[in-house]
């Protein structure tokens, strides 16, 4: 790993002063960034460590959503008894990421800014329509995921919470690449009160919604809505581990498991 | 170079260290506490597995600087007064190793898992919750009856 000057900032205007400084670059908790650098797939010139910002660990219920602070950890939102009250399947996909030790570590705004392609919560995010609060504005989930690695965030924009609608009804489903664990796809899908989304991680370059899928089960939310939904290979990846073809077919699977789990969970009164 | 002062198997100690030194190098090279081990150094073997703050983490993955204030626990600071901690003594009964290489790491992991799942664990458990630590000798099968036997050990201790 190259060497960097290190800053660990007390409040949230300093973060953002050193993090506009150029070659700079936030860290929560290093889950990803770390062994990028160490890799030395990357390198920056400092980076500014956000853990001593303790204002953005929490999870709290506002109205008919569950606001998540951009440090917590994923062990904390699986344990939560108000995120499991609420979405259990949120609950769920974070108690599903990476290992235990990982999940000690790792911070929901760190995995979204980070926008890893097989990462898990860009799929929750993005499938239960979630809203991204940063030091600067709000940003919808579907304005939130551009591209491979890429978000809308500005350079030295920071996530401070994500704002996620309770759903009636929810599920992720993924499979898992044997050795590495993450998603080869994942699926989450939502019945709310203003239709059904259903977003994909591990398939493309960064997560989707399926728009078809979406419309059949707007209809009628139930596993058999999906048959006949042709997912087209086209535009998703392909590499040693698996081919675009079979990436659909998964898709295509984890989309019915997914709403079969949600009905079962709707209907066992979760 | 930076100084960062923390609390390692309760003692106080301070270091000089780089942005880049991690919390498994500034344990090993600066502390001489080489009980901690660097497998994969790619976070996934879990052989550098210290509790910071109170909570299992990948030591290879952890920046020492971030570590100033916090409190480390690592396989060095487990026994008590000469006497193995419950965990330790269950892996040697069950003789839960091959080479030995992943047995820190597992040790410290599976006192974390304890901390979070309680002492009775079942098979299931234990095998779900050892995702993040790797044995390549496969020697997993004293590992999970050492941890169900550590887990009932520490309720009793």
């Amino acid at each position: 790993m190259y060497d960097f000057s290190y800053h660990r900032p007390v409040s949230l205007a300093a973060a953002a002063a050193i993090a506009a400084r150029d070659g700079y670059k936030l860290l929560a908790g290093g889950m990803s960034l770390i062994p990028a650098l160490k890799l030395r797939l990357a390198r920056y010139s400092g980076l500014v460590d956000l853990g001593a910002l303790g204002g953005l660990r929490g999870i709290a219920r506002e109205g008919n959503a569950i606001v998540i602070g951009a440090l917590t950890l994923h062990a904390e939102v699986a344990a939560s008894p108000e995120v499991a009250r609420a979405i259990p399947a949120l609950a769920a996909l974070a108690g599903g990421i990476g290992d235990p030790l990982v999940r000690n570590r790792g911070t929901i705004g760190g995995s979204i800014a980070n926008a890893d392609p097989a990462a898990d919560y860009p799929a929750g995010v993005l499938g239960l329509g979630a809203t991204v609060r940063t030091n600067q504005r709000e940003i919808a989930a579907d304005d939130f995921f551009t591209g491979l690695f890429t978000t809308a965030l500005q350079p030295s924009e920071i996530i401070t919470a994500v704002r996620f609608p309770i759903p009636q009804a929810a599920a992720y489903c993924k499979h898992r690449q044997p050795a590495s664990r993450f998603a080869l796809a994942g699926v989450f899908v939502a019945q709310t009160a203003a239709g059904a989304r259903v977003a994909v991680t591990g398939a493309g370059p960064s997560a989707f919604r399926l728009a078809e899928a979406e419309a059949a089960l707007g209809k009628r939310f139930e596993a058999s809505a999906l048959d006949g939904i042709d997912i087209s290979p086209r535009a998703l990846n392909s590499d040693i581990h698996a081919s675009a073809e079979y990436r659909a077919r998964c898709v295509q699977v984890m989309a019915r498991r997914a709403v079969l789990k949600a009905c079962e969970d709707r209907a066992g009164g979760r | 170079m930076a100084t960062v002062s923390l609390t390692v198997n309760g003692q106080r100690v301070s270091a000089e260290v780089e942005g880049r030194t991690l919390l498994v190098q500034l344990l090993r090279e600066h502390l001489n506490l080489t009980g901690t081990h660097v497998g994969c150094d790619t976070s996934q073997c879990g052989c550098c597995t210290v509790h910071l703050d109170g909570k299992g983490v990948k030591s290879c993955t952890v920046l020492a600087l971030a570590c100033e204030g916090a409190t480390v626990t690592t396989i060095e600071g487990l026994a008590r007064g000469g006497e193995l901690h419950p965990m330790q003594a269950a892996f040697r009964e069950h003789h839960a190793l091959q080479c030995g290489f992943c047995t820190p790491g597992m040790i410290m992991s599976a006192v974390d898992m304890v901390s979070r799942k309680g002492h009775d664990l079942d098979e299931r458990t234990v095998r779900e919750q050892l995702e993040g630590n790797i044995c390549r000798c496969t020697g997993y099968h004293n590992i999970v009856k050492a941890i169900q036997a550590g887990a009932a050990a520490m309720k009793r201790s």
